[in-house]
């Protein structure tokens, strides 16, 4: 049966491992969704008001210790909040009715927006609604769901965002799309966007800094079949598809080159799916996973690509540093900084991408390149170099200051002679002369870099210690409002004075520590470009899986049925035993070079079949194969050596062997496996057959029981697998005369052979 | 008031947010809001029309800075503003002659305006007339005495209505506030129909089996060359399609539904058509009082390749298209950088954005507008008849005070 398998894999260094089994199931089992159903209502949903839940909490960690102090969504990118990206874009879209929902320093939001001119917006309705005890987008749509009332409520199709969204796409088509499909098929309840953005070959991390993001989408319908971001628990760059989505749609479009834009379009349904589903906390993670998993309810989610238009989610310090960089180069026009799109002050377009306040000063020796932005007040001095960063308003840099790929927020003063690379430094920071700033650096508030004081690569500094019991469960942006500040401050106070010297003697701050694990990750959130030395790594690690993995995805897109990648498939029973083999290999392997007691090597052996939930017929198989590699491994130069080698192996490692082949069934195991194991290499191992089946005999590893059994199983077999049935033919022989006059001539058999 | 106030920022946030586009549009917008901003502006008994010109000041610095390439916006407020300068002028010159000569004045101008072509500026030519002793006759003046076959027809029912409700009410105390909003409305109805002037004059600059050269889309260029195919004047058009933004495939595709013989070329095959070519026809985005033009971008290798071969370069534009400033002024922004999206796939090309891989990032630069300098440009026609470049200072010394070049 033919499956129509696009595949969009853009490099070949993307290794995909797809399998379809031969292809089993039949076409006939396509589902055709749900009856086209016209609702009477069609024209009331046309009229309703175009709503939007915007979470102004990311209910993550990732931007610590600058949340601490400040809602992410209130951090300024190239000097305007996050925030106002997000609502000018969507009052842009002709959204009517915004929910603001605040959790973590909600008090701030929603001064904020009560300050701003979004709450007096003539076309745009902000209501903002406040819960402390959510710790998740699972629990703040659920809080959403009980807090419905006559005046404020989801009327209808609403489009799900976070507080960090930087688009200019128009939705007013899109959440069209989205009720008509939905009014052919009530199961349509959502709508994903999606855009191509290709991810790095080497990291297999987007340009956001998320990891490579893998979806299978039905090229028709655009209904969404798999949505996979690459994880550390399964071999990189391979993907595992049911079987049944094969099944159950003519084609199917893999794509590892799109990102998630992390904006939906949602029916009421979702808000009540997460009411039932209480244990959905992530979008993505929890609720699309439990959707495509989900069969009784049939629920479907479509996705929406976008071309021209532009849509990131600022999730880590790394998507920070290119969506900041995307606004600089136009790609969110018109939310661009020399527009005044939500009451932010234009700036001022010169040459090269320099964005430039009217009032800012900049000495005539100071040398600002490209891609540049400065802020209202600021005031840059002599010989001052400043490469492809955003500084905000009312700084203070002094002279000969180098700063280069980094964002300086409002009201720093930098002295004289520092170095900021790649750094991120909040308000009201103050660096004194000659401090050097590493890349991956964040300094979050008023903290103060001592004198000629070098700050480590990747070091987060902040006023605030660093919280000790850190919850690993929940991944709050912050534990408790106000409380939680109040904590850490005491905690400040107590230890001010001996720990003040972190950053030199006359700076304040604490450097956070940064957790066993997350430290090799840091490098991959942080706003410095990877490092030289990581990239090398990753090209040698590809390098060497060219040269001993063959089994890529060549670019034509065909897929390969090939018998090696079936142990890849995680549904598949061998799969396990292909480990446990593995396993059991290592560890004789071992044995035999540092000459372990063979009571030691049974018992490890032992474990591992209990770990792996293994029988004893496969220990005995996995040893005996694992002894056989072993002597095929070694060096030999002809068969007879080969023999040699296998014969003295056997001999000192019988009793392990014997430890397993009790049992006839056991010692049939082995054969069938010395049996595959020639097959698989015939030039080798074939010609030995025989002999090698002798040898075990008269080791006593085999039982003639066994070997006959296992010849008269073979019998029916086909001719190819007769192959060394054959070949063993005059030994069979032998052995059944053998046993029928076995009382008699005990010795004489012995000689014979 | 309050009504006004959310008019205007509504349109403000129009503005900033680029919804409106299009000189045109832009313009009769903001002649409307201002027209309404003047009828709701209490007027105190003395000094009237500094009242009006603060308020109508006010409003116009928000409109300007919320979007400053449009330079339209600039150039209605800034006609508002000397519309009212105008009126007060008449008014107390008026009150000084007393009533009766007000009247036979009137009547003069109607005459006058025909001779002139000046349809908007009854009252301002009141003006003109009145100061005409101060300063010594233009060239315009000159010449325009004998009525110029180019020089379009003034349709004077509108006018004369209005004269004659002038007269009527020149004993309010409002009859300032109410001049004023009779001058916006003809601005209104000059902006609305300039398109339609400027095509009466197609006949004239489009011969038989000519060859025309257009670059990107404009409303204006179409009217004239469907006004002279209407004239069964057969001719062919040539449109460079005007990359990246491709507006002139909109403009072929309606070209060709008006039965006009169409070809689309690429905007790089322009200086190899161009040997062919009689005449390049474009719409600007802005003409400067240097004679130089804003253009959609690409405009000015065309003008460059009709110069080397010394082919004639027509700029139609009307007349709130006439920008009082120089491009060398530095509150003029000249060109708008628009998303590269328009260039490049961003999916396509998002492994080459970061410098991050080790590799150098790409940069994208999108620029809408182009600078024609005046040397380039052979005839402009507005909506008043055709002009040499050298002469755009003078129509706009017509058009503005210079009190409001700085607002």
């Amino acid at each position: 049966l033919q499956f129509i398998l696009e595949l969009r894999v853009l490099d070949s260094l993307v290794k995909s491992n797809l399998i379809s089994e031969g292809g089993g199931g039949g076409m006939g089992a396509q589902k055709k969704g749900g009856g086209a159903k016209v609702s009477e209502d069609a024209e009331e949903q046309s009229r309703q008001r175009l709503q939007a839940i915007l979470l102004a909490d990311s209910f993550a960690t990732k931007f610590r210790p600058v949340t601490l102090e400040r809602p992410k969504v209130l951090l300024p990118i190239v000097n305007v909040p996050m925030i106002d990206y997000t609502l000018a874009w969507l009052e842009y879209a002709g959204i009517e009715e915004v929910f603001v929902f605040c959790c973590a320093h909600s008090v701030q939001v929603i001064e904020y927006l009560e300050k701003s001119e979004w709450y007096s917006h003539p076309n745009l309705v902000v209501r903002t609604i406040e819960s402390h005890k959510s710790i998740s987008a699972g629990d703040a749509l659920r809080y959403m769901y009980e807090q419905q009332t006559e005046t404020s409520q989801i009327q209808g199709d609403f489009v799900l965002v976070s507080g960090d969204t930087v688009s200019n796409m128009p939705l007013a088509d899109l959440i069209q799309e989205h009720r008509e499909r939905k009014k052919k098929d009530e199961k349509a309840i959502m709508t994903m966007v999606i855009k191509q953005s290709k991810s790095s070959s080497l990291t297999h991390q987007s340009r956001l800094g998320t990891d490579q993001l893998f979806i299978a989408v039905d090229p028709l319908t655009k209904q969404l079949l798999h949505y996979e971001e690459d994880k550390i628990d399964h071999p990189r760059g391979s993907i595992c598809l049911d079987k049944s989505l094969l099944d159950s749609n003519p084609s199917v479009l893999v794509c590892n080159d799109m990102q998630d834009c992390y904006i939906d379009i949602c029916s009421p349904e979702v808000l009540s799916l997460f009411e039932d589903n209480f244990d959905y906390q992530h979008l993505r993670r929890h609720f699309v996973k439990g959707v495509l998993v989900d069969d009784i309810m049939g629920y479907k989610i479509f996705t929406h690509e976008i071309h021209s238009s532009y849509a990131a989610s600022i999730d880590n310090f790394r998507s920070y540093d290119t969506v900041s960089k995307d606004i600089i180069q136009r790609w969110t026009y018109p939310y661009v900084p020399d527009i005044n799109f939500s009451g932010n002050r234009p700036l001022k377009l010169g040459r090269q991408g320099i964005y430039r306040a009217s009032d800012a000063v900049q000495s005539r020796s100071a040398d600002v390149g490209a891609s540049t932005v400065i802020g209202y007040g600021t005031k840059i001095g002599d010989g001052d170099k400043i490469l492809n960063s955003v500084i905000g308003n009312g700084c203070s840099i002094g002279s000969n200051v180098v700063i280069e790929g980094s964002y300086i927020w409002n009201n720093v003063t930098i002295e004289d002679g520092c170095e900021i690379r790649n750094a991120i430094v909040c308000d009201g920071v103050k660096i004194r002369a000659g401090a050097v700033l590493h890349p991956g650096v964040v300094l979050s508030f008023n903290v103060v870099v001592g004198r000629d004081f070098v700050v480590p690569a990747y070091s987060k500094v902040s006023l605030l210690q660093q919280p000790t019991t850190e919850d690993s469960d929940e991944e709050l942006e912050y534990a408790d409002s106000s409380s939680g500040t109040a904590d850490h401050m005491s905690g400040l106070n107590l230890q001010m004075e001996p720990k003040a010297s972190e950053l030199g003697p006359d700076g304040a701050g604490y450097i956070w520590e940064v957790c066993e694990g997350a430290h090799d990750e840091e490098w991959k959130h942080s706003v410095a470009p990877i490092p030289k030395d990581k990239l090398s790594e990753f090209t040698q690690a590809i390098d060497d899986d060219d040269t001993d993995d063959e089994s890529v995805i060549p670019a034509s897109g065909e897929l390969k049925s090939d018998a090696d990648s079936i142990n890849t498939d995680m549904n598949d029973p061998n799969d396990d035993y292909y480990y446990f083999e593995k396993e059991v290999e290592g560890t004789v392997l071992r044995a035999v070079e540092e000459n372990i007691k063979v009571d030691l090597v049974t018992l490890e052996i032992n474990g591992l079949r209990l770990s792996y939930n293994m029988e004893s017929a496969d220990c005995a198989g996995a040893t005996f194969y694992s002894m056989m590699k072993l002597a095929v491994d070694t060096p030999h130069s002809s068969a007879s050596e080969l023999y040699k080698t296998a014969t003295s192996i056997i001999s000192k490692w019988k009793e392990l062997l014997g430890f397993y082949v009790k049992k006839i069934d056991e010692q049939i195991e082995v054969i069938m496996k010395f049996e595959e194991m020639c097959q698989d290499s015939p030039k080798e191992l074939g010609p030995l057959f025989t002999q090698i089946l002798h040898l075990l005999y008269d080791k006593d590893v085999l039982q003639e029981d066994a070997i006959l059994r296992w010849a008269e199983e073979k019998a029916g077999a086909d001719e190819v697998d007769k192959v060394y049935l054959k070949q063993c033919e005059t030994f069979i022989q032998w052995l059944k005369e053998a046993s029928e006059e076995e009382d008699e001539d005990d010795e004489d058999e012995e000689e014979d052979d | 008031m309050p009504d006004v106030q959310s008019t205007v920022v509504e349109f403000v946030n129009k503005l900033r947010k680029r919804k409106i586009e299009g000189s045109q549009a832009t313009a009769k917008c903001t002649v409307e809001l201002l027209r309404s901003v003047i009828s709701y502006q209490r007027v105190p008994h003395a000094n009237q029309a500094a009242a009006l010109i603060d308020a109508v000041k006010a409003v116009g610095q928000q409109l300007v800075a919320a979007n400053p390439v449009e330079l339209a916006v600039g150039n209605v407020v800034r006609r508002v503003l000397h519309i009212i300068r105008e009126e007060d002028l008449s008014l107390t010159t008026a009150a000084m002659a007393g009533l009766d000569l007000l009247d036979a004045s009137d009547d003069d101008d109607v005459d006058n305006c025909k001779g002139i072509g000046y349809p908007a500026m009854s009252a301002a030519v009141v003006a003109a007339a009145a100061r005409s002793t101060l300063r010594p006759p233009s060239l315009q003046t000159l010449l325009e005495g004998t009525p110029e076959s180019a020089t379009v027809p003034y349709t004077s029912s509108s006018g004369a209505d209005s004269e004659s409700k002038t007269a009527d009410k020149s004993s309010l105390t409002r009859k300032l506030k109410h001049d004023v909003i009779e001058g916006v409305n003809q601005l209104i109805h000059e902006i609305a129909g300039c398109h339609e002037q400027i095509a009466e004059q197609a006949i004239e600059h489009i011969h038989q089996n000519e060859v025309i050269l257009t670059l990107g889309s404009s409303r204006t260029v179409l009217e004239f060359l469907c006004a002279a195919k209407e004239k069964k004047r057969s001719f062919r058009v040539f449109v460079a399609e005007g990359a990246p933004r491709y507006q002139g495939h909109l403009l072929a595709k309606e070209l060709v539904a008006r039965g006009l013989q169409t070809t689309v070329i690429t905007d790089s095959a322009v200086f190899a058509m161009i040997s062919r070519v009689n005449m390049v026809i474009i719409g600007a985005h802005a003409v400067m009082a240097n004679g130089g033009v804003i253009g959609p971008v690409g405009v000015n290798m065309a003008a460059l390749a009709a110069k080397k071969h010394a082919v004639p370069f027509v700029v139609l534009a009307g007349s709130h298209k006439l920008c009082p400033l120089y491009p060398h002024n530095p509150e003029v922004l000249l060109n708008e950088l628009r998303s590269p999206s328009e260039l490049l796939d961003f999916g396509e090309f998002s492994d080459c954005l970061d410098s991050g891989a080790g590799s150098g990032s790409l940069q994208v630069v999108n620029p809408t507008f182009d600078y024609v300098p005046p040397n380039l440009v052979s005839l402009f026609i507005t909506d008043t008849g055709g002009h040499n470049p050298s002469y755009m200072y003078r129509l706009i010394a017509d058009y503005y005070s210079a009190d409001d070049l700085v607002m």
